[in-house]
């Protein structure tokens, strides 16, 4: 069965959510969310504080019961974890490395439990750094408890990466580098990255798709090309300000006397008209969308 | 999937929990075991400036008598004396342990909880059965036999400092040194391990259940329930004068929940009187020892419910490992 069902998963997606819901008390940390997730994507999940990312990949990581329909390269999460972890991994944040447990220790057991890991990969990818096998957790340094952890999940051929906050207080150069090695060392057309970060900017130009989510609900879901598309920023000196605004822009701020308008599916060519057409970024776009949620 | 298991993942989730308690489950037991021969190399100094007014005992071995013996040749006396001293020497070595295994046990499924670390754990695919079993493997089997292993090292680490000390007394020291003996006794000891295990799964399955379910401060779970409830049926007792059994609830529940990791706890009380008979001091560790006593152990209500109920709580402690991914501390 393995090579049949191989070829037919390849092109089905790899998160189906439909109506997936999860209440904690009376809030409603994820409200009837419908989500595809094709292969071969880089997806950033964004959203501010509470509005459900975690709760959502903690469901198709099957860390959560959850209501609704989920399934996870085509197996239910709550039911099937351990068959799923074969071809899911996942990085959480720095902090959750076993801080007794030493770096050979590490690689040893991974490789001892888990079918898809290749020990090779991960020497290769250790050597790259400073690390050494005798080393424990509680000895690195943020930045070298990330590196390690990349190695082990980068060493694990598995179809279905999730990253939550995965460089959450790290310094830039290790920022940086954890994403260049993610994108050079490890993605292909096989491989599916979900990633949820604050610090959007940097995921910017790695995602093929985007995803916002406010208040347990789906604000926007879309690839990047289509992003380009729809949205648009443009640089508008004071006299066309008026024209601008009867165009009802998303947002409006001011920068060296010029006022930016950010507008949704408004045609390009008209836009041009008023002013200097850019590609919003991410954050602006994410501000945009996510206004009035902690008034 | 065409990937194939790795058919020894259980025997790795052991090996990470001997990686990550190294030091509570070989080196307590070793460590105690040097403390006892110190105190015996001690008590031996201790003895040359004293012996000639006194008999010495130590762990209940009466030097004078040992060498009364000797020169008697009273080897079945001796041997049978002997062997209760070094399972009495050996008894600091299931104290120790009693320790080991219930901080262990408290925090086996909540300290992962509490730094996260839970988060890597269930990143690997592992069922949340595999990791618990593990745990009580750990508990029941890893952690008995490297006790049972270093009370070996000190029986015979034990026998040296006897030889040479009553080598420099003129006695022949080959006397001490039974080989069938302290084979059967050593046998015993591993042989009840199992037994051991068995007597404890009520208290192993009790504290990984308050470790698997508690969101915040597990001991206290473990210890304040099983005690106030103690407590309160003690004084419901006293305060009605009504026939409850609170001596049997302290006893069969709070006991046996908390204190039977302790090796040995099984040992009915009538069973030890019989050692009073210095006389009948052979018969009486074989019969204590033997295939009649344990048969009848394991068949009593006590040792088989104690077995469904610890099970049932390490079902327990799977269901909350499943559902608790952080606690809340």
């Amino acid at each position: 069965m393995s090579d049949d069902t191989a070829a037919t998963a390849s092109a089905a997606p790899i998160v189906r959510a439909r109506g997936l819901s999860k209440r904690y008390g009376t809030t409603m940390a994820l409200d009837h969310v419908d989500l595809q997730i094709a292969p071969g994507r880089i997806v950033g999940l964004i959203g501010p504080n509470g509005a459900g990312k975690t709760t959502a990949l903690k469901a198709i990581l099957g860390l959560t019961e959850f209501d609704g329909e989920l399934s996870v390269l085509g197996l239910d999460p709550r039911t099937h974890r351990t068959e799923l972890m074969q071809q899911v991994c996942f990085i959480a944040d720095v902090a959750v490395l076993p801080r007794w447990l030493r770096v050979g220790e590490a690689v040893d057991f991974v490789a001892g439990v888990h079918p898809r890991f290749s020990r090779e990969k991960c020497m290769a990818l250790l050597a790259r750094t400073k690390i050494q096998p005798t080393q424990r957790v509680r000895e690195l340094s943020k930045g070298m408890i990330v590196q390690l952890h990349l190695a082990l999940v980068m060493a694990i051929d598995a179809r279905l990466l999730v990253l939550d906050e995965p460089t959450l207080g790290l310094d830039i150069l290790y920022r940086k580098e954890f994403y260049e090695t993610l994108l050079n060392d490890y993605f292909d057309h096989e491989k599916t990255i979900l990633v949820t970060t604050h610090q959007v900017e940097e995921i910017e130009r790695i995602l093929t798709d985007l995803i916002f989510i406010r208040d347990g609900k789906i604000a926007l879901d879309a690839s990047m090309d289509a992003v380009g598309e729809r949205y648009a920023e443009v640089m508008v000196a004071p006299d066309k300000a008026d024209a601008a605004r009867a165009l009802k822009p998303l947002s409006e701020r001011q920068v060296f006397g010029k006022s930016i308008f950010l507008f949704d599916g408004i045609d390009h060519a008209r836009l041009a008209a008023l002013g200097d057409l850019h590609k919003p970024s991410i954050a602006d776009l994410f501000v945009a969308t996510m206004k009035g949620t902690y008034a | 999937m065409s990937t194939v298991m790795p058919t020894n993942k259980f025997a790795w989730l052991l090996k990470r929990e001997f990686w990550e308690y190294r030091g509570a489950f070989l080196w307590t037991p070793v460590i105690t075991s040097i403390v006892m021969l110190a105190l015996v190399v001690f008590g031996l100094v201790i003895a040359e400036h004293t012996a000639s007014r006194s008999g010495v005992n130590l762990n209940g071995i009466n030097f004078n008598e040992i060498s009364a013996h000797l020169n008697e040749g009273n080897a079945a006396k001796l041997h049978a004396g002997l062997t209760i001293g070094l399972l009495s020497l050996g008894f600091p070595i299931g104290v120790a342990l009693f320790f080991v295994l219930f901080a262990y046990g408290i925090g086996a499924l909540y300290n992962d909880r509490a730094d996260r670390s839970v988060l890597f754990w269930k990143s690997l695919p592992i069922s949340d059965t595999e990791t618990v079993l593990a745990k009580v493997v750990a508990m029941a089997l890893i952690a008995p036999v490297l006790a049972v292993g270093a009370m070996i090292v000190l029986h015979v680490g034990f026998l040296v400092i006897l030889s040479l000390w009553v080598l420099a007394h003129g006695i022949n020291p080959m006397l001490l040194w039974s080989p069938g003996h302290l084979l059967a006794l050593w046998a015993k000891l591993i042989l009840l391990v199992p037994i051991n295990a068995l007597w404890a799964l009520p208290s192993i399955g009790w504290l990984l259940l308050c470790s698997s379910f508690a969101r915040s401060k597990p001991f206290l779970w473990a210890v304040a329930l099983p005690v106030v409830t103690g407590v309160l049926i003690s004084m419901v007792h006293l305060m009605n004068s009504l026939s409850l059994p609170s001596g049997w609830f302290w006893r069969n529940v709070v006991g046996r929940l908390l204190f039977s990791i302790i090796p040995g706890t099984w040992v009915d009380a009538a069973d030890l009187r019989s050692f009073d008979h210095e006389d009948r001091l052979p018969e009486a560790l074989n019969s204590l020892l033997s295939f009649d006593t344990l048969g009848h152990l394991m068949s009593s209500p006590n040792f088989l419910i104690g077995v469904a109920a610890g099970a049932a709580m390490i079902v327990g402690a799977i269901y909350f490992r499943r559902k608790r991914t952080e606690s809340y501390a």
